[in-house]
């Protein structure tokens, strides 16, 4: 694959951009008095700031990369990811989890466990989150070397040294408020880049209806209904009739419920985010405003690699067309940043390959300030320094900022060494995050659950996840990575037809278990008593009124604002 | 926090703007072959122009 050649002014664009993400980082430090600003941005960020952050710091470049990549290899069912799989457990989490996260004014995820259930359920989530933030910022890092390599022929230490110390720079000095600065600048960065990109890819293909012509064509060459890349919902009902490979109870139960929920209801990545706001009502807000962009996000993500994908199927008056890989397969991962290359002159390429950085490095910064939260109040303070100064826990702060950035520095060569050891890691962290939502859903919403119920609870559900992917197996796959490893002791018990099928069904495995022995080792344990579950509990905790507030400040109000539109996104696509 | 974000976004936007209208406007117009013969530096910097000196104004008048 040839470099893309960039010239003077696209290096003007990169600079002037990263100038501004240090500069902000810079203003920011005199306001960085105490742990709270540090970690929490003195809990001061309006609604709509954290809102954006909300998002951003999710829309890491896998997840740009990744979606362009479905986006061509499965159409607009890739959707699902957005409309079934986001926004819902969005909206859930606004409405009816925030009061608890807020108002407990617990710190952390983490915190919230140990004020609702006791100390070790704290303990296992708070080390396991550490550990795996780490390894998500290693690959994020991985991952841009590698691009930046291929794309552009930059030395993969130098991408990866250099943004190592842009995100320490700005993280170091202005702590949670500048990766959420940072975070908002990027997703209009993204937002300014990617656009002009899908009007580009749209009018090559001849406008919508060009480019559904051209699906049609994959889709029938590839043996499915002409309208399978075009149609998010038409096509599920059985899993060999869709590019998915699932059918939608799985999808919507496994990934609707189980994952999304798991993912945007209790990762403590994007729920510090609505912490750090300034008011229980903007917290509550803050996942409610992120919707909204969320929800067109597929128009910016993954339509072009539709675009791609039909443009290779049927060439454009430009010629575009995804490469073969050495194996013959195509290069669906680079659709994005090949379209980026091939549509884009100098000065328009300049800023989407800052858009690009942009989101490699704020995914990194995310779970950095996330990972210096945990440590710092759930581990460190915890378990190792329990009455220090609170300028002691700041300092703490900055340096578990450092170790957290060498660190990932360090996951992303070990990335490079054993490609497998990420891929067995995040086997590792889906297993642990499957069963979660369980946890938090009976902690918030029934007062009977206890810490006891918790913690076997989250054991069984991972034990759980990890024996039903052992004992399973995608259609085309070999024993090993791909699940079956256990298959030579008990025999492959079921067979998927895709391994996204395999994934969803896991988690819904690792929910139900999870679900089920918290309830039955609650009932066996002693209860804590009521008084102590105020604020934490949903029958115990006093509602949020919010009757005098203008309409478009009240979350109820907004959430069904945004269930209603993404209800109509749905039928359109249908 | 005591830095309103929409200063830096609109100064950022503004300068970027500036930036590509300029190189739209004074640069070969042979490289627009890539984007369908369209000038989409010009056209897209007037468009990121114009959001960052919005968001300048917003920010400039709330500070008061």
């Amino acid at each position: 694959m040839p470099h893309i050649a960039i010239h003077a002014v696209d290096y003007t664009i990169l600079i002037v951009y990263f100038g501004f993400v240090l500069g902000i980082g810079w203003a920011l430090k005199r306001y960085m008095k105490t742990s709270t600003d540090f970690f929490l941005s003195g809990r001061s960020i309006p609604a709509w700031v954290s809102g954006l952050a909300f998002i951003s710091a999710n829309l890491g470049a896998q997840e740009v990369i990744g979606m362009g990549a479905s986006g061509a290899k499965y159409g607009i069912a890739t959707s699902h990811f957005y409309w079934v799989g986001a926004i819902p457990a969005m909206v859930f989490v606004g409405v009816f989890m925030m009061p608890f996260y807020y108002g407990s004014r617990a710190r952390s995820v983490p915190e919230y466990l140990k004020l609702r259930y006791d100390e070790k359920t704290r303990g296992l989530n708070a080390i396991s989150f550490a550990v795996m933030t780490i390894f998500s910022s290693g690959i994020s890092l991985y991952a841009m070397g590698l691009l930046l390599e291929t794309l552009l022929g930059w030395d993969f230490s130098f991408s990866v040294l250099i943004s190592a110390v842009i995100v320490l720079g700005y993280t170091f000095l202005g702590g949670l408020t500048s990766a959420i600065y940072n975070e908002v600048l990027q997703f209009f960065l993204i937002v300014m880049g990617f656009l002009p990109l899908v009007a580009l890819g749209l009018k090559d293909a001849g406008g919508w209806s060009g480019l559904q012509g051209r699906l049609h064509l994959v889709a029938t060459a590839r043996g499915f209904a002409a309208g399978a890349f075009t149609h998010s919902w038409a096509y599920l009902g059985s899993a060999s009739s869709n590019p998915l490979g699932v059918e939608w109870f799985g999808m919507v139960m496994g990934l609707g419920f189980v994952l999304s929920f798991g993912y945007w209801c209790t990762d403590f990545l994007v729920v510090q985010r609505a912490m750090a706001s300034n008011s229980m009502s903007a917290a509550r807000r803050t996942p409610l405003i992120a919707a909204i962009p969320k929800m067109f996000f597929p128009f910016l993500v993954i339509l072009p690699g539709m675009i791609a994908i039909g443009l290779t199927q049927q060439a454009g008056q430009s010629g575009f067309a995804l490469p073969a890989k050495p194996d013959g397969t195509l290069n669906y991962d680079m659709a994005i940043p090949l379209m980026l290359g091939h549509y884009f002159p100098s000065g328009m390429l300049g800023i989407g390959l800052a858009a690009l950085m942009a989101s490699f490095m704020s995914g990194m910064a995310g779970n950095v300030t996330a990972f210096n939260t945990v440590w710092t109040y759930d581990i460190y303070q915890s378990y190792i320094r329990r009455n220090e100064s609170d300028q002691h826990y700041l300092w703490m702060g900055r340096m578990s900022t450092i170790f957290g950035i060498a660190a990932s520095v360090l996951a992303a060569y070990v990335a490079t060494q054993f490609n497998n050891i990420m891929d067995m890691l995040q086997l590792v962290f889906a297993f642990v995050n499957a069963p979660l939502f369980a946890t938090f859903l009976l902690g918030m919403f029934w007062k009977r659950a206890t810490g006891h119920g918790a913690f076997s609870g989250l054991l069984a559900g991972t034990a759980a996840a990890a024996l039903h992917h052992g004992l399973t197996l995608p259609a085309h796959a070999t024993p090993g990575i791909r699940g079956g490893w256990l298959g030579g002791i008990f025999g492959i018990v079921h067979h998927y037809p895709s391994e996204m099928a395999q994934n969803f069904w896991t988690a819904i495995y690792a929910w139900t278990i999870c679900f089920v022995v918290t309830i039955v080792v609650s009932l066996a344990t002693r209860p804590r008593p009521e008084r102590e579950l105020v604020g934490l509990v949903y029958s115990l905790t006093e509602r949020p009124h919010d009757e005098h507030e203008p309409w478009y400040k009240r979350p109820a109000v907004l959430g069904v604002i945004v269930l209603t539109m993404t209800l109509v996104l749905n039928i359109i696509f249908w | 926090m005591g830095l309103d974000i929409r200063i830096p976004i609109g100064l950022l936007f503004g300068l970027l703007g500036l930036l590509l209208v300029g190189y739209g406007v004074l640069g070969d117009p042979a490289i627009y072959q890539r984007s369908l013969g369209i000038n989409i530096n010009l056209d897209w910097g007037a468009v990121m122009g114009a959001f960052g000196l919005t968001m300048w104004i917003f920010g400039r008048r709330r500070r008061g």
